[in-house]
């Protein structure tokens, strides 16, 4: 008989998710996703200088949040018809890469692995390495204590835990370790963006941050530190502990549709010469389209919103506001973007899909070299998959590392040349209107804003997980989260840690999602429980 | 040293240092004998701490993770006991109530709170219940209340006119003003967080607080008086543009709308991010992140305060603009027209 399963909250993920399953003979059957915290920043944002956007759109998420300046920035330097100088897309490229690298090492070892790796087990290990036996050993005084902090309440022991002790053992030494480690890539973005999260750098126009040789010195320094952890710490524990867990291969496919709006930027400022470019693939074919912002549609049959909103573009939409009650038709604060009436995958491995089918050589060669070491050479297909989520996100992080070596390298060549312009002089136009399309670690992001009278008349967020997390659509059509959990099997209801795991191979990020769009501010107030 | 003082004393010391400073030196006396309770059940363990979400994104957490001394790592596993924290906790759903609830009845707790709390029904949900009821319930159970970042000290950007979702800071929202050590700013930073907590657990009281709910020792200076670029206020040398010459100077940034001669916090010596750097350093003006109503008070961010008593010198009312002297009417107009014309005044909070 099924079963609904509820699993709220969602730990280690961003804001506050809602999971509801109905488990049938071992599997589940149907799932749905709800986000249930509203915010409301477009209404925020309206009637405000446009240049505040991207210092108030960074508060949408505080994993993300440069990602949201930027995209706020690009949306906005659209709008202003102003290009930045070429040291200003270096600096904004090594600020996103900082996040990135610092938010696939947090994800993986910090947000992602309990569902891989038992604490508990560790401590039956028997490490030969002394530094092993200190961690050892400080785990057990912890578990001796009585205190169990965040570990308590765990799935320990469950049977769908497949990692020896001695390799959970290293997987917890390393979690101490990748602390540190996404400290140090953080510290990159202070260093270049005065802090982080929330860095404060990169107006419309360039960067204030001026570079000098003593801070690129030392941003180099760092990065070397964190390449050389991730060349021989992070990539080889993906390796040792992906073959345990190899049947994931073939659990959570999802929608089979992958959006990238490509990210870090090019000299010649074209998204489909950024490190990881855009494109789209529609129905798992080798293939990759163009798409374009304005392709967007938003539904909103299952959200907490009016009727009248449904079945607008970003651009054009329409948005009241009203909670009902937690039910099967009505379940979310979340909206139902689709392209080409699909709904879309977004994250990681929708990017390294698009580069990959794109051609990009050094994506190939690593996408192909982590296939064969996992024995599935000739086998890109089982990247659609939570292991192929798994192990987008560590060769991304790869990527990004090696890439912002390069962009340092750049940076350094242009001062040495004398270039050392870092902001351009712009102005808010009287009107206008703008789209910044980039990506945040968690997947493609979209910013539009309408200028009127020097003023915001309109601004909204498309965002990663409104992608990944959405509801059904208009037609019924499950959103890409909500699709992969169709068919997990899942081994005991009341400890679901199969769904945990779906759930976050796509780094959810709630705080993000949760929008509405073309708000009508009078209309805020008077909408109240039914 | 933080991690010294803490892992450093004995039981009987602990108890013995509670014991005598609380019964002088209490902030609030409905705090005091609570907290002294704890901290007796404290000395035998890591102190627990309770660490909710409400309608934030994260930054907070974020933010502390990013600590040196103590590192997240021994703070998680060797000072406190974190019992409840959804980002970063194993357990979820029924698993994770079950936590709460065990942590709640001890009553033994220090709840930090990330994130305002929305008060229109729907709004705000976690395992189906309101965030406001479960701030009730949680915070009420608990022996101290700390509200970290400016969304859980008065709802922060998210409560910005118009407040779609009618957010509150927890003080506010439940009823708790006095009651509540308030740490604002966008994120909060990590080292002052910190030191709040060790404080109380190491002093056994609440540190003095302004009349904000603030502890002075964070939020007691001006980061106007204590700018590294303020001499050149002091001179009348102003950026004019962002990446000029005068920047790289080291030049004020006043006139691009430095909010810093209105925020209070020690930005300029805790600084961030493992003291690398801090917003002024990279030549962008203080969003004034440190005070109340921000998001509304401060905008337009890029546009100079108004009323900001300027340094006489070379300076010329031509040059300086509006903000020469703040006693004039051209001043206190100019300042209302700014207010007027961007729509968004003091008003948001009053709703």
């Amino acid at each position: 008989m099924a079963k609904r399963v509820v699993i709220d909250p969602i730990p280690r993920i961003e804001g506050h998710l809602r999971i509801e399953v109905e488990v049938e003979n071992g599997k589940v059957k149907d799932a749905w996703s709800s986000g249930t915290l509203f915010r409301g920043f477009e209404i925020i944002l309206q009637g405000r200088d446009p240049r505040d956007a991207w210092f108030i759109t960074q508060r949408i998420c505080g994993v993300c949040p440069v990602s949201h300046g930027h995209t706020s920035t690009l949306g906005l330097e659209n709008a202003f018809n102003v290009t930045p100088p070429d040291n200003a897309r270096i600096v904004r490229n090594l600020i996103e890469g900082g996040q990135f690298v610092h938010s696939h090492i947090l994800w993986f070892y910090h947000l992602n692995a309990l569902d891989y790796v038992d604490v508990v087990s560790a401590l039956s290990a028997k490490p030969k390495e002394k530094s092993l036996q200190l961690v050892q050993d400080k785990i057990r005084k912890f578990v001796g204590s009585g205190q169990l902090g965040p570990f308590a309440n765990g799935y320990w022991g469950h049977p769908e835990y497949k990692l020896p002790p001695d390799l959970n053992l290293l997987a917890v030494a390393h979690y101490l370790e990748a602390l540190e480690v996404q400290k140090e890539a953080s510290t990159i973005v202070a260093q270049l963006g005065g802090k982080m999260p929330m860095h404060m750098s990169t107006p419309p126009g360039g960067t204030t941050f001026i570079p000098t040789v003593e801070v690129m010195d030392n941003v180099i320094w760092r990065l070397k530190k964190i390449q050389q952890w991730v060349d021989t710490v992070f990539l080889p524990d993906v390796l040792a502990i992906a073959p345990y867990y190899i049947k994931y291969a073939g659990i959570g496919k999802g929608v089979g549709n992958y959006l990238s709006w490509g990210v870090f930027e090019d000299a010649s400022f074209d998204p489909k010469k950024r490190l990881l470019p855009r494109g789209a693939i529609f129905g798992g074919k080798l293939a990759v389209a163009d798409v374009d912002g304005k392709e967007v549609t938003e539904y909103v049959d299952h959200s907490w919103f009016t009727a009248e909103c449904g079945n607008k573009s970003p651009m054009e939409g329409k948005t009241e506001p009203k909670f009902t009650k937690m039910g099967d038709t009505k379940y979310t604060w979340l909206k139902a973007p689709r392209i080409k009436e699909q709904p879309m995958e977004v994250g990681a491995l929708s990017r390294v899909l698009v580069a990959y089918v794109s051609g990009n050589a050094k994506v190939k060669s690593m996408v192909d070299g982590t296939l064969a070491a996992l024995g599935q050479a000739g086998h890109p297909e089982v990247l659609l998959s939570v292991l192929g989520r798994i192990a987008a996100r560590v060769l991304e992080t790869k990527l990004v590392i090696d890439g912002m070596l390069d962009w340092c390298d750049e940076l350094l060549a242009n001062l040495k040349a004398g270039k050392t312009q870092v902001y351009v002089e712009n102005k808010v136009p009287d009107k206008g209107q703008g789209i910044g399309l980039w990506e945040a670690p968690r997947g493609a992001l979209a910013h539009y804003n309408v200028i009127e009278g020097h003023r915001l008349k309109n601004y909204q967020c498309v965002v990663p997980t409104t992608w990944n997390a959405s509801p059904r659509d208009h037609k019924g059509v499950r959103g890409p989260l909500e699709e992969a959990l169709v068919g997990t099997p899942v081994s005991n209801p009341d400890k679901p840690l199969e769904v945990l795991r779906v759930v976050h191979s796509f780094d959810p990020c709630i705080a993000c999602a949760v929008h509405i769009i073309h708000p009508v501010t009078n209309e805020v107030k008077a909408f109240r429980v039914v | 040293m933080l991690t010294k003082r803490g892992s450093g004393l004995s039981r009987r010391e602990f108890v013995q240092l509670a014991g005598g400073t609380l019964a002088a030196l209490g902030m609030s006396g409905a705090l005091t004998p609570k907290l002294a309770r704890a901290l007796t059940k404290a000395a035998a363990g890591r102190p627990k701490v309770v660490w909710l979400h409400f309608a934030s994104d994260t930054g907070c957490t974020e933010s502390l993770i990013k600590s040196d001394h103590p590192s997240a790592g021994e703070l998680v596993l060797d000072i406190l006991s974190v019992d409840y924290h959804e980002s970063i906790m194993a357990a979820a759903g029924k698993q994770a109530d079950e936590v709460l609830a065990k942590a709640v009845a001890g009553k033994d707790y220090i709840c930090v709170v990330e994130g305002g709390i929305p008060t229109v029904p729907g709004h705000g949900m976690i395992g189906g219940r309101e965030m406001l009821e479960i701030a009730k319930e949680v915070c009420g159970s608990a022996v101290a209340v700390v509200a970290i970042g400016s969304c859980a000290v008065d709802g922060g950007v998210p409560a910005a006119k118009p407040n779609p979702s009618r957010i509150l800071g927890v003080d506010q929202a439940l009823n708790m003003k006095g009651k509540v050590i308030n740490l604002p700013c966008c994120p909060v930073n990590p080292e002052w967080l910190i030191g709040t907590v060790v404080y109380i657990t190491t002093m056994g009281k609440v540190p003095e607080l302004d009349g904000k709910g603030r502890p002075k020792m964070f939020y007691g200076r001006k980061i106007h008086d204590n700018c590294p670029r303020r001499t050149h206020f002091d001179g009348g040398r102003f950026v004019e543009q962002f990446g000029s010459k005068e920047e790289a100077e080291g030049y004020c940034l006043y006139k691009l709308g430095c909010k810093g001669p209105e925020a209070w916090s020690e930005c300029p010596k805790s600084r961030w991010n493992s003291k690398e750097s801090w917003c002024i350093e990279i030549g962008s003006p203080c969003l004034g992140c440190s005070e109340n109503n921000w998001t509304d008070h401060f905008a337009p961010f890029y546009s100079k305060l108004a009323d900001v008593a300027l340094p006489y010198g070379d300076l010329t009312a031509d040059k300086i603009g509006i903000g020469l002297a703040v006693a004039t009417g051209a001043a206190i107009a100019g300042h209302a027209v700014l207010k007027a014309v961007k729509g968004k005044g003091d008003e948001a909070k009053k709703e």
